[in-house]
């Protein structure tokens, strides 16, 4: 083994990889300009949009409650909604969205409301739209106040203490640290496109350096070289690693400044009031150890990508090898997002997912480490296993010279 | 010296199964002279030379190139063959110098040795004006002369050239041809697959024959002249072929 063989063919791809405008693209601008626009620009734009619905004034209407005017005369007078004359078609208005709910008030309300008989109110919605929501819960916190008020003259009319309708109360008090708290409602994404970029970094220099020099017939060039095919394959999967792994620290480390800074405007905008996706902080332990469980990915990804790549003729063949792979990276990395997921010792060995996971555990301060271990075995295990097929193929003169 | 010994390469294709491109080759060639092979396409040259360059392995048979054996030394023959063909492309992204110095690295020659080499080569091929240009900027003839210096940077005992003629205006062809003979001159051994008759005729001093990867015929070119009674050298190659 000659190192310094690997170091010269490694130098030259890197020369090359960083004078190729896709590779730079990938490797740098995405993790460095993309994500955290991305991140900054798609919190803005749902607490500007969750904000627009709320500051609108629902247009909701009324059906019946013509012999109940004292309700009607109530519902008239609240200030956020906007009564609209009441319609057969309304469940075609609500799904259309001309206008956001409907309330039913049953025939005789006001009376048997007087008379403490049972009776429902039917509020029509649609389910999933987020302005008919608001609209639909702004009737539901109304009649919530009218019953409540009814129960207290009811308790009242019959001198009994108000305590009979509301004899303790429930609080819910949390407990976890705020970044448990926060890396719970959001920690799955950061590793998500950690592990995400982590392989597109490697996609474009994997595809060019072994189906693009295919495609320029450097190929049969650098084979009459005496470099051995184990230093060639070994500099050119160097050269993957570092766009794949610089891709990872770049987007660690944009993703912890514009968490940052997107922090700071959502809490400007919301006037201080935090949600708990907010209260993700990102320690430097954190960045740490998602970049050294990363790792062993990065390898087995560069290793894989250079393997599918090898077997192309041409760039976008190897694409078209690669963008199903996508599918398969991009499920068990979003598996791990779903609430639920947790790490056990059989989900640690599977790949992509196991990362995923502990990245997420690791985001909330959580350490199980010989789970940690586990997977940096197992990935490690992928990662050699793909660098060892790589390293075969590059032996193999069907798969270099397939035409 | 190269010396190939009853060269056989065999192909596994999906449709015609297996498929052998050369059968049996076997020709030799000392230092100070051109051995042309020449052929039609699809003939088994390529195939050939990539054996003897250790691109490819045979499947049966052997070569001594520059006094190793292709099959149990193939680092060391590539590190006394310069290979040249139209396949071999530059790397784009690269200047003429940064090609020429990774080639130069890669035969394992020092950095003292790598300047001086580079000196000498880019003054004789006059490549100083465009050697910080990258090489997908450069004209044809350009990148003729950096795919040149790329094969001579190590200093090469043996010189093998696969159609390097080929697509070339008749200036880079000529440029190219004399660079051949001056190789011979230089006590080269030298090696070229080509179907261009003329080249055949002004270059080499063996020709060997090659159809469907058997070599029918070799020897120089008066001899396979009086063997076939025909003076023309395509009139002889369809003669040769067709029998």
């Amino acid at each position: 083994m000659s190192l310094r063989m690997v170091g010269v063919v490694y130098r030259k791809e890197l020369i090359d990889s960083l004078r190729d405008r896709r590779t730079v693209v990938s490797m740098i601008f995405v993790p460095l300009i993309v994500m955290p626009l991305l991140t900054i620009g798609m919190g803005i734009l749902s607490v500007s949009i969750v904000g627009q619905a709320r500051r609108e004034v629902p247009r909701v209407m009324i059906l019946g409650g013509q012999d109940s005017p004292r309700v009607m005369a109530e519902l008239m007078g609240v200030k956020g909604l906007r009564i609209v004359p009441a319609n057969p078609d309304y469940a075609e208005e609500i799904s259309n969205k001309q206008i956001r709910a409907a309330v039913e008030i049953p025939e005789g309300f006001d009376a048997k409301l007087a008379a403490g008989e049972p009776v429902t109110v039917t509020i029509y919605m649609y389910q999933g739209e987020l302005r008919s929501g608001f609209g639909a819960n702004r009737l539901q916190r109304f009649f919530s106040d009218l019953r409540d008020r009814t129960v207290r003259e009811h308790l009242e009319a019959q001198q009994l203490p108000q305590s009979l309708a509301h004899p303790f109360d429930i609080d819910q008090k949390n407990v976890a640290p705020p970044e448990k708290v926060g890396g719970a409602v959001l920690g799955g994404m950061v590793p998500y496109f950690v592990i995400l970029l982590c392989m597109t970094g490697a996609m474009y220099p994997a595809m060019d350096l072994t189906a693009g020099e295919k495609e320029r017939g450097t190929i049969e060039t650098i084979l009459c070289s005496p470099v051995s095919r184990v230093h060639l394959v070994l500099g050119k999967f160097l050269m993957v690693l570092t766009a794949s792994i610089a891709t990872a620290v770049l987007a660690i480390a944009s993703m912890a400044a514009s968490f940052g800074a997107g922090k700071q405007m959502l809490l400007s905008i919301t006037n201080g009031a935090a949600e708990p996706a907010l209260q993700v902080t990102i320690t430097g332990t954190a960045v740490a150890s998602i970049f050294l469980v990363v790792l062993p990915l990065a390898v087995f990804f560069s290793a894989a990508l250079l393997s599918l790549s090898l077997f192309a003729k041409s760039f976008k063949e190897a694409q078209s090898y690669i963008s199903p792979l996508m599918v398969l990276v991009v499920l068990p990395a979003v598996a791990a997002v779903l609430p639920g997921v947790e790490l056990s010792p059989t989900l640690a060995l599977i790949p992509v997912l196991n990362t995923s996971l502990v990245g997420k555990e690791i985001i909330t301060g959580t350490y199980h480490w010989w789970l940690i271990a586990l997977i940096f075995l197992s990935s490690s295990v992928y990662a050699g296993a793909a660098l060892a097929i790589a390293v075969k193929l590059f032996q193999r003169e069907d798969v270099l010279f397939r035409t | 010296m190269i010396e190939a010994r009853h060269l056989v390469k065999r192909f596994q294709d999906r449709k015609r199964g297996t498929v052998c491109a050369v059968d049996g080759v076997t020709f030799s060639c000392r230092p100070g002279e051109i051995y042309g092979l020449l052929g039609a396409n699809g003939a088994g040259k390529t195939t050939t030379l990539r054996m003897l360059a250790t691109i490819l392995a045979p499947s049966e048979g052997t070569a001594v190139v520059g006094g190793y054996d292709v099959t149990k030394d193939p680092q060391m023959v590539r590190s006394c063959v310069g290979f040249l063909s139209t396949a071999t492309a530059l790397y784009g992204r690269l200047s003429a110098l940064e090609m020429v110095e990774y080639f130069g690295r890669l035969h394992g020659l020092d950095e003292d040795t790598l300047r001086r080499r580079i000196d000498e080569i880019f003054a004789r091929l006059e490549m100083n004006e465009f050697r910080d240009r990258r090489c997908d900027k450069l004209s044809t003839g350009m990148k003729q002369k950096v795919s040149i210096a790329r094969t001579l940077v190590h200093d090469p005992s043996v010189m093998i050239f696969d159609e390097p003629t080929m697509g070339l205006d008749i200036m880079a062809a000529r440029a190219i041809s004399g660079f051949i003979r001056e190789c011979r001159d230089n006590g080269k051994t030298v090696v070229f697959s080509t179907h261009v008759m003329s080249e055949v005729e002004k270059l080499c001093d063996h020709i060997g024959i090659i159809h469907d990867g058997k070599l029918l015929a070799e020897g120089t070119l008066p001899e396979l002249r009086g063997r076939y009674g025909i003076q023309d050298l395509g009139d002889l190659f369809v003669k040769v072929v067709e029998q």
